[in-house]
């Protein structure tokens, strides 16, 4: 067992965590992690919230994990493993994509990197890292293949929103405009040579997240160099508060929500990303199965028509209050500015327009199904 | 942030302010601090009678819903409805973004809530 495997009952710090608490950000237990939820000194949840949408935020997503798999099976093994077709990457691209378990659930959603010929880099979340990590190596095993954890060797930024590119294009000299939209480079940034930088991210906005060696020395220079560089675009530092609400607007799922062990890949709507003419994958049999079956729950997007606010585990009822179904995440929408949701509803509820309740505080709170994403970045020259 | 020695605070962070038999409730400053951006309030109706220490609505922030206990007992004589619309007033100005006015059933009930020195005492230890 590796170091980060064996301290799972003790709450874990990223190498950023005396800058967060030096910058008086408000901090949380996620999963383990003592993470900043929010930074009130720059305005809180809304302010970084609408910093990102409008210029640039930055993000210490270090508590994300990650997987490399090298060698002659990598490809195949990367296959086996995950839902996307990972062939269709060429190198330097990236895919969102999901592992999954043979009844066609999630064992965690992940960004899968190619690096190289035969290198892939798996990012996967916090709280499943030390699952994640058995799941690829157990189901990898008859590959010719390496399964590395690197989780502990990163330091992990995201710098997001349209004015992010500009801010790191002054700290690196590789070519960022040559980059586009989930795809990867490596360059010096900072000084440091060989960065990964990745455009990717988990906000709805255009942006990066780069891959730097996560000793402290070494994060709080970058993560100070990358505030001052940002300054005349007004960067702030943002916490999981505003994390959440912009991948919410954005619609994007979070393991334990939207995605789980119970969840099929059917039911949350993610099936552009499930490539069912590829060679077989862990899932796949399920799945094909759940597809002639059909579903008996869809996910939704909501907006309150009354007022309130829905919240991760209300339940959702129909016109005459009966419980058809519950919220996985509700929030007010920073930037949108109404009070949002996104529910599993059975899907003769789900057309778009149709209305729903939800329970709120014993009440029956009106709430309409409406298109998703909430929110879509507007396309920029 | 200091808190009004004319208002009496609750250890559940509401401030109350009383003149004779009326009394005015809202929030205090570390409240709104522990929850950050309120986006909605929800509050009683006039008329509705609330009870000491029980819930009479609740405020809820981007990330928290939080309820509101009745530092005392009375009827609702008025709203502030400026909040259903701006409830970021909380935030601004905690002592003086009142939630209700109410008639006290008993004025003696305010005799065991925290004077503002206790309460600040009771906040600093608390964190």
């Amino acid at each position: 067992m590796s170091a980060a495997e064996a301290t799972i009952n003790t709450v874990r710090k990223t190498a950023l965590n005396g800058v967060h608490r030096k910058m008086g950000a408000k901090m949380v237990d996620f999963n383990g992690w003592d993470m900043p939820v929010e930074y009130p000194s720059v305005g809180g949840i809304i302010a970084e919230h609408n910093a990102v949408r409008r210029g640039v935020g930055i993000f210490d997503v270090s508590h994300m994990g990650d997987i490399r798999l090298s060698g002659r099976d990598a490809l195949a093994a990367v296959q086996h493993i995950s839902m996307n077709d990972a062939s269709r990457l060429a190198v330097g691209q990236a895919q969102y994509s999901a592992l999954l378990y043979p009844q066609g659930t999630f064992v965690d959603d992940v960004v899968v990197h190619r690096l190289g010929d035969d290198d892939y880099l798996l990012v996967i979340n916090a709280g499943t890292r030390e699952k994640d990590v058995s799941w690829v190596r157990d189901n990898t095993a008859g590959f010719d293949c390496k399964v590395e954890n690197l989780s502990d060797d990163f330091t992990q930024i995201a710098i997001q929103g349209p004015k992010g590119v500009e801010l790191l294009q002054k700290l690196t000299d590789a070519d960022l405009s040559s980059v586009k939209f989930y795809w990867l480079t490596r360059g010096t940034v900072c000084g440091l040579r060989d960065i990964l930088i990745a455009r990717t991210g988990y906000t709805g906005e255009d942006g990066f997240e780069i891959y730097i060696p996560s000793d402290e020395e070494t994060s709080t220079r970058v993560w100070n160099e990358i505030f001052d560089a940002g300054k005349e675009f007004g960067v702030v530092p943002c916490g999981l508060g505003s994390r959440n609400t912009l991948r919410l607007e954005a619609k994007l799922p979070l393991y334990g929500h939207e995605i789980s062990d119970t969840i099929n890949v059917w039911e949350a709507g993610l099936d552009r990303f499930c490539k069912m003419d590829k060679p077989d994958f862990i899932g796949r049999a399920a799945l094909e199965k759940a597809r002639q079956e059909g579903i008996i729950r869809t996910l939704v997007g909501l907006e309150m028509i009354e007022r309130g606010i829905a919240r991760d585990g209300y339940k959702v009822l129909d016109e005459a209050s009966r419980e058809i179904g519950y919220v996985t995440s509700g929030s007010f929408a920073p930037f949108l500015k109404k009070n949002i949701a996104l529910a599993y509803v059975p899907p003769q509820f789900g057309n778009i327009g149709s209305t729903v309740k939800v329970e709120i505080r014993g009440q029956g709170v009106s709430a309409q199904v409406v298109p998703t994403p909430f929110y879509k970045r507007p396309k920029r020259a | 942030m200091s808190y009004p020695n004319d208002f009496k605070y609750t250890k559940e962070h509401e401030w109350i302010k009383a003149d004779g038999k009326t009394a005015t409730i809202g929030i205090t400053d570390h409240a709104q601090e522990a929850l950050g951006d309120i986006v909605f309030v929800e509050l009683p109706k006039v008329g509705t009678e609330i009870q000491k220490g029980k819930t009479f609505g609740s405020v809820e922030s981007v990330k928290a819903v939080s309820d509101l206990y009745a530092p005392a007992s009375g009827t609702v004589t008025a709203v502030n409805g400026e909040l259903t619309t701006a409830p970021e007033k909380i935030n601004k100005e905690a002592h003086a973004a009142w939630l209700i006015k109410i008639t006290l059933k008993d004025p003696g009930e305010l005799n065991s809530l925290l004077p503002a020195a206790d309460y600040e005492k009771f906040v600093a230890e608390e964190v």
